[in-house]
């Protein structure tokens, strides 16, 4: 909120010293000091950088196709060939259980699921669709949140009534069950409402859904604080010096809210990602053969006293990546707004 | 106190309205879904598509169906199920309902105790190792999708350590009723409700934590210092108290959506055949009735406890009052 300070504090120009850097280099700064924060940004980046090489890796390391099963493949197991699925020992005999860790790159690094395909292929190319939906549906949040909140709290009044109590409705069903409910029904047949037609089985579903049902969680603190911006001296004075209506929507509230945003991101992304993760294990997220962190956990779940670690993989994927988001996010939380205005609980 | 009353009571019928027709078009409305082939189920034949046209008025107008469908569900109460042919829905539920409450009700004790203890050790070592371990240890909860905790202590206790002396008394995934073994009962909760809470210890750790912190810059607790009083009696009578006001909105509000429903990930993972796992069953079969009852009986529950927060908030501090 020292926007308005930092172009007018260069006065003396002999004085280099006292040039005001910009709040966004400050932030910057802070944030590049921040060291725990840097660390997890640097696994972060680790992660996307591996997710994104799925394909290399499916095609020029483990050599397998991870989207079609493999019921009768082999593979190499210290020199010997062996089958994918191994004939049961046990019982009668007759079921068949996935080849397990490999600690080979090569050849099943985390073993085969119940169809024989790769995990170690799978997990990637699945992290790809976690963190794209992630991603985009925080994206989603934060626009629709910004801008709602900006409407509401600008123009206030009837269009703030109606934006608030729409908020509140959607705010009081459980997220989850709000997310399910329409997933359930959408997911099965798509969607079409006149030009816009979204097939079943299409990532922008979970993409979508995940995006909505957050916006009042991010909507109303933005909204808080343009309530708090209009009634400030800087607004007050575009308004007295006849500023149009858009260039005070544009350069005096969304300059100044643009940071709770930006705030409001990385942890958003976190919670979508374990929101996609948990509606994907209910099979209503990402659909096959297509793959998340979410759908192996539930391809895992009938293996998981044979073979734990395709249940046990994508799980700490998650973890880890949205334990680093969280812990990046308050980083940047510390650094745009140091005196910690927002709660993630808000 | 009264205005405030009956204020926050016709808001609240008024979300709750609003609630039972967002989930009503979401199943009944949904642009390019025949809802009839949905409560039917999955093939359902010609003359029990037509049946189930006639049962719910389907070739009415909306109003007319939402109007139904609400008479169905909370006066005469016989909406019945296509998919579990005549399977009554309210009776499903109310079967589901205790199942849940033992859940949420165990996790909460333990995560309410717990990240007291925890936001407290954090806050009095503030800046010390402890304080960041114990942060750490609360971000790492926060960071867990709870099914897949869930499948880890499964996997322990179930199977890979379940022959040992430590885990032999875990009972296979299902529930116990109280009324039948309360020793049961807990035995088959443990697990869950520990699951379950780790989530919560984390984030409500986090809240006291800097609520406390916050705290410390008040007047009141400089006032409370500067009286002699001893620094535990500060922290506990004085500090605690006033942070605990966000410690409680917030478990209200979570209290709520897990009662409702919002515990069906850990109900599924345990096999507890709570209201979430019952959600979840009608969800693998579109049992359409059962969705929407067990929606509106959570949405019920969030919009009650939100109502409950809102007052104890006004009963805790009188500017909301007049706000």
């Amino acid at each position: 909120m020292t926007e308005a300070f930092a172009d007018t504090a260069p006065v003396r120009a002999a004085e280099p010293a006292t040039v005001g850097a910009s709040p966004w280099a400050l932030a910057r700064r802070r944030l590049l000091r921040n060291r725990v924060a840097m660390v997890m940004a640097g696994v972060l980046a680790l992660i996307v950088a591996a997710c994104l090489c799925a394909p290399l890796y499916a095609a020029h390391v483990a050599h397998t196709e991870p989207f079609r099963s493999h019921l009768d493949a082999t593979t190499l197991v210290n020199g010997k060939r062996v089958p994918v699925m191994e004939q049961s020992s046990t019982g009668l005999g007759l079921g068949v259980t996935p080849i397990g860790p490999t600690w080979d790159p090569r050849h099943y690094f985390l073993g085969a699921d119940d169809q024989g395909r790769d995990v170690a292929a799978r997990l990637l190319y699945g992290g790809r669709n976690s963190l794209l939906i992630g991603a985009a549906s925080a994206l989603i949040t934060c626009f629709f949140a910004t801008s709602i909140g900006i409407v509401a709290g600008f123009f206030g009044g009837f269009v703030d009534g109606i934006l608030s109590r729409a908020l509140d409705v959607v705010w009081a069903f459980p997220v989850y069950l709000l997310a399910i409910s329409l997933s359930t029904v959408l997911i099965a047949k798509g969607f079409a409402v006149g030009p816009f037609r979204l097939e079943s089985g299409s990532l922008f579903l979970p993409i979508a859904i995940i995006g909505l049902v957050y916006i009042p969680y991010v909507a109303r603190p933005i909204r808080g604080e343009v309530l708090s911006l209009r009634q400030r001296e800087f607004v007050e004075a575009a308004i007295g010096l006849g500023a149009s209506t858009w260039r005070l929507l544009w350069s005096d509230v969304l300059r100044n809210v643009i940071t709770t945003a930006i705030v409001f991101f990385p942890l958003m992304l976190a919670i979508d990602m374990l929101t996609e993760a948990a509606l994907s294990f209910l099979s209503i997220g990402v659909q096959e053969p297509n793959a998340s962190w979410g759908t192996i956990i539930l391809d895992g779940q009938g293996l998981l006293y044979t073979r734990p670690a395709v249940a046990l993989a994508p799980g700490i994927a998650i973890a880890v990546t949205v334990l680093a988001l969280n812990v990046l996010g308050d980083g940047v939380r510390d650094a745009l707004d140091p005196r910690a205005k927002l709660r993630r609980t808000d | 106190m009264l205005r405030f009353l009956g204020r926050r009571l016709v808001s609240m019928v008024f979300v709750l309205f609003s609630i039972s027709v967002l989930s009503f078009l979401i199943f009944f409305a949904t642009p390019g879904v025949d809802p009839a082939a949905r409560i039917a189920g999955k093939n359902a034949d010609q003359a029990t598509l037509r049946a189930v046209r006639k049962d719910f008025g389907l070739d009415k107008p909306l109003p007319v169906r939402y109007a139904v469908m609400m008479e169905k569900l909370f006066i005469t109460r016989d909406l019945t199920s296509y998919v579990n042919r005549g399977a009554k829905v309210i009776p499903q539920v109310t079967q589901a309902a205790p199942v849940t409450l033992s859940l949420v009700l165990g996790a909460a004790v333990i995560w309410v105790i717990l990240s007291i203890a925890m936001g407290l050790l954090a806050a009095v070592f503030r800046g010390k190792p402890i304080d960041t371990a114990v942060m750490i240890v609360g971000l790492i909860g926060i960071s867990m999708p709870v099914f897949w905790l869930g499948e880890v202590v499964n996997l322990l206790t179930q199977s890979r350590f379940h022959n040992t002396a430590v885990f032999s008394w875990v009972p296979p995934l299902g529930y116990t009723p109280f009324t039948q073994s309360p020793f049961g009962w807990f035995k088959s909760l443990f697990f869950p409700w520990l699951t379950l809470s780790i989530l919560y210890i984390g984030i409500y750790a986090r809240v006291l934590r800097s609520a406390l912190v916050e705290a410390q810059e008040e007047d009141y607790v400089r006032t409370a210092r500067a009286k002699g009083l001893t620094e535990r009696r500060v922290m506990m009578r004085h500090a605690l108290r006033t942070s605990l006001i966000a410690f409680v909105s917030l478990f209200g509000l979570d209290f709520g959506a897990l009662v409702g429903g919002g515990a069906l990930l850990t109900e599924v993972v345990f096999g507890l055949h709570g209201v979430g796992k019952l959600t979840f069953d009608s969800l693998q079969n579109l049992d359409l009735p059962v969705i929407l009852a067990t929606v509106i009986y959570a949405a019920f529950f969030v919009v009650a406890a939100n109502a409950v927060v809102d007052l104890l908030y006004a009963w805790l501090d009188p500017r909301v009052r007049r706000a």
